[in-house]
């Protein structure tokens, strides 16, 4: 990695990375930003391709590798629905995690390329930084996989736990360590791909065990760790380019699982060692719910409640996500607002399946974004609102949580719905959400359930509001 | 020239060729040894300027990322991931030696998968953000 060229042009890389991700700071600058992002990975990309290591016949293979990679990565983005956005993120992090793998094999093979020494002898700090890189890589990859077949519904998303779960991914944790040990004094292949195979089985059970509501975190937690794996690959090779976006990354994929994790109010160990909902939470609700009753209404009536309303504030949730709702609900909107009525939306940091999962599902709807408020921005207003449109979300309005200590979700912070004139339902059946957790709004006087899938029932909503 | 004549002052010079060539040797070996522990003790050093340089892209990681809207987490997710593909300088750096090998091969595949994240993480955060519009 010498010549001055070669340094100065990483350091104007390293530069427009951090570039891209400050351009995230607002929706204006953000495109701008990716551009950044985009020209750092092609100076990056070419200034490797100058270096002496690179020769006329190995730069015919790159091309047809990055032109095979390119053309599926281009044909995957282009074709994906934004609903699917979660597991194809998880799918691109799995990625980084194998490409981490191999490029620590490939210099674990060929040392000599990457100036660590030569093989069975590579210097011992270049092969704990390798261990590290190819072990978390190993952790991403496999810890991807799962996620997203959780996300896609390929396995449950429901936490799959045995006993003996977590002293069995400790002891496997300590042999890693070991190995590691021993493959700086003992440089075989064996050992090595030892480590590989355990990294593999980690990930899978460090990840199997969390449930499909704590994805956001699970999401954001992989995103660190493909940083992390591509800074200990750019430590092995000595490359400050990789060494800057790896910090980078991880440090954000660290700051987004705090600030999932503190939307819950649950600890970043508690989510990580998994088993959160499904049958095991739900002390709350359950035995007294035969005596309460709750009023159902139709889509007729919703749509006179908002008619009438001057403010209205929609929350939606997953399951605008899994109906697909977003389209009509802005049509809902749309019309709403031709009548006079205020219209926000409102998200929780938790909503969906990853950080920011709302925000672009109603972006994609074409919702202005300058309509779409934060849980802080808008807590406060929902006592001075007429109707709180909740659709596809649960847990995230639940009383409960300020309330019953007793129950799961005790402490997070929730969105006020209940402070609003009246509560408006879009759930599917009266079942308890992803915390296993009655909500006691169902019950009260001010609330309408309106039990239907949610596409279905904001285009019954949009009906009666053409007609009335 | 009379080849004779020649033969002489050639064994010469070829013998004087050789003398050179071997002490060149002994000092390519030296130097390659003075490298070898130059490397080796600059190794730590080297080691605390690439921890200096992490450490402080991490903070430069936690302020900035702090800063980006909570609305665009989803991008942010998707570009990162698409950054993070920077691994891919190992990758080529690995598919480097123009004669086939095992590291060659893996190397190959790195930068498939590399490509694959570079070009949809980028594509798909383009797309995402295209979507995020003020009121008209």
């Amino acid at each position: 990695m010498s010549g001055g060229f070669s340094a100065f042009a990483y350091l104007v890389a390293s530069v427009c990375f951090i570039m891209a991700l400050r351009g995230l700071s607002s929706p204006t600058t953000a495109r701008r930003g990716n551009l950044f992002g985009i020209a750092a990975m092609t100076i990056a990309v070419f200034t490797t391709l100058t270096l002496p290591a690179i020769t006329g016949l190995s730069l015919l293979w790159i091309i047809i590798a990055v032109g095979i990679g390119g053309t599926i990565g281009t044909l995957v983005a282009l074709r994906i629905v934004m609903t699917a956005l979660p597991q194809l993120i998880a799918a691109f992090h799995s990625l980084v995690g194998l490409a981490a793998v191999l490029v620590a094999a490939a210099a674990f093979y060929a040392p000599e390329a990457f100036g660590i020494g030569t093989v069975g002898h590579i210097h011992a700090g270049s092969v704990i930084e390798m261990s590290l890189g190819v072990a978390i890589g190993a952790i991403t990859f496999t810890g991807s996989i799962i996620a997203f077949a959780k996300l896609q519904g390929l396995v449950s998303g429901k936490p799959l736990i045995f006993s003996g779960q977590h002293m069995l991914n400790l002891a496997l944790g300590i042999l890693l360590l070991v190995l590691i040990i021993v493959l700086m004094v003992a440089q075989s292949p064996v050992i090595f791909w030892a480590i590989i195979v355990l990294s593999l089985a980690l990930g899978f059970l460090i990840i199997l065990p969390i449930g499909g509501a704590d994805m956001p975190v699970v999401v954001s937690m992989l995103n660190s760790y493909s940083g992390w794996a591509a800074a200990g690959i750019g430590f092995t090779l000595a490359n400050p380019v990789l060494i800057v976006v790896g910090a980078l990354v991880g440090s954000s994929g660290a700051i987004l699982s705090y600030i999932m994790c503190k939307a819950m109010n649950r600890s970043f160990f508690s989510v990580i060692l998994g088993g959160f909902g499904g049958e095991v939470a739900g002390p709350a609700g359950g035995a007294d719910m035969g005596d309460k009753t709750i009023k159902q209404g139709a889509a007729a009536d919703a749509a006179f409640i908002m008619d009438q309303a001057s403010s209205v504030i929609i929350v939606p949730g997953y399951g605008m996500a899994v109906a697909q709702a977003q389209h009509v609900l802005r049509e809902m909107v749309d019309l709403l607002k031709e009548k006079g009525v205020e219209v926000r939306y409102a998200i929780h940091p938790v909503a969906g399946r990853m950080p920011g999962h709302m925000n672009v599902l109603l972006a994609e709807a074409a919702v202005p974004y300058d309509e779409v408020l934060e849980l802080d921005e808008i807590n406060r207003d929902f006592s001075a609102t007429d109707v709180a449109f909740v659709i596809g979300a649960n847990d995230i309005t639940n009383p409960a949580a300020k309330t019953d200590k007793s129950s799961p979700i005790y402490g997070m912070p929730i969105l006020n719905v209940e402070d609003a004139g009246t509560v408006l339902f879009i759930k599917r059946s009266l079942a308890s959400g992803y915390a296993g957790v009655d909500n006691e709004l169902f019950y009260r006087d001010n609330t309408m359930m309106l039990l239907d899938d949610a596409k279905k029932m904001c285009e019954n909503i949009v009906k009666a509001l053409e007609q009335s | 020239m009379n080849p004779d004549n020649a033969s002489g002052p050639a064994a010469d010079i070829a013998s004087e060729a050789q003398t050179l060539s071997e002490r060149l040797s002994d000092l390519a070996a030296q130097a390659a040894q003075l490298a070898e522990s130059g490397g080796h003790a600059g190794g730590g050093s080297d080691f605390m300027f690439l921890l200096t340089v992490f450490v402080l892209s991490c903070f430069i990681g936690y302020y900035v990322v702090w800063s980006v809207t909570p609305a665009l987490h989803s991008p942010l997710m998707a570009v990162t991931n698409a950054i993070s593909s920077v691994i891919v300088v190992g990758a080529l750096i690995a598919s480097g030696p123009a004669d086939f090998s095992q590291s060659a091969v893996f190397g190959f595949f790195a930068v498939v998968l590399a490509s694959i994240n570079i070009f949809g993480g980028f594509i798909v955060t383009q797309r995402m953000l295209g979507m995020f519009k003020k009121k008209s």
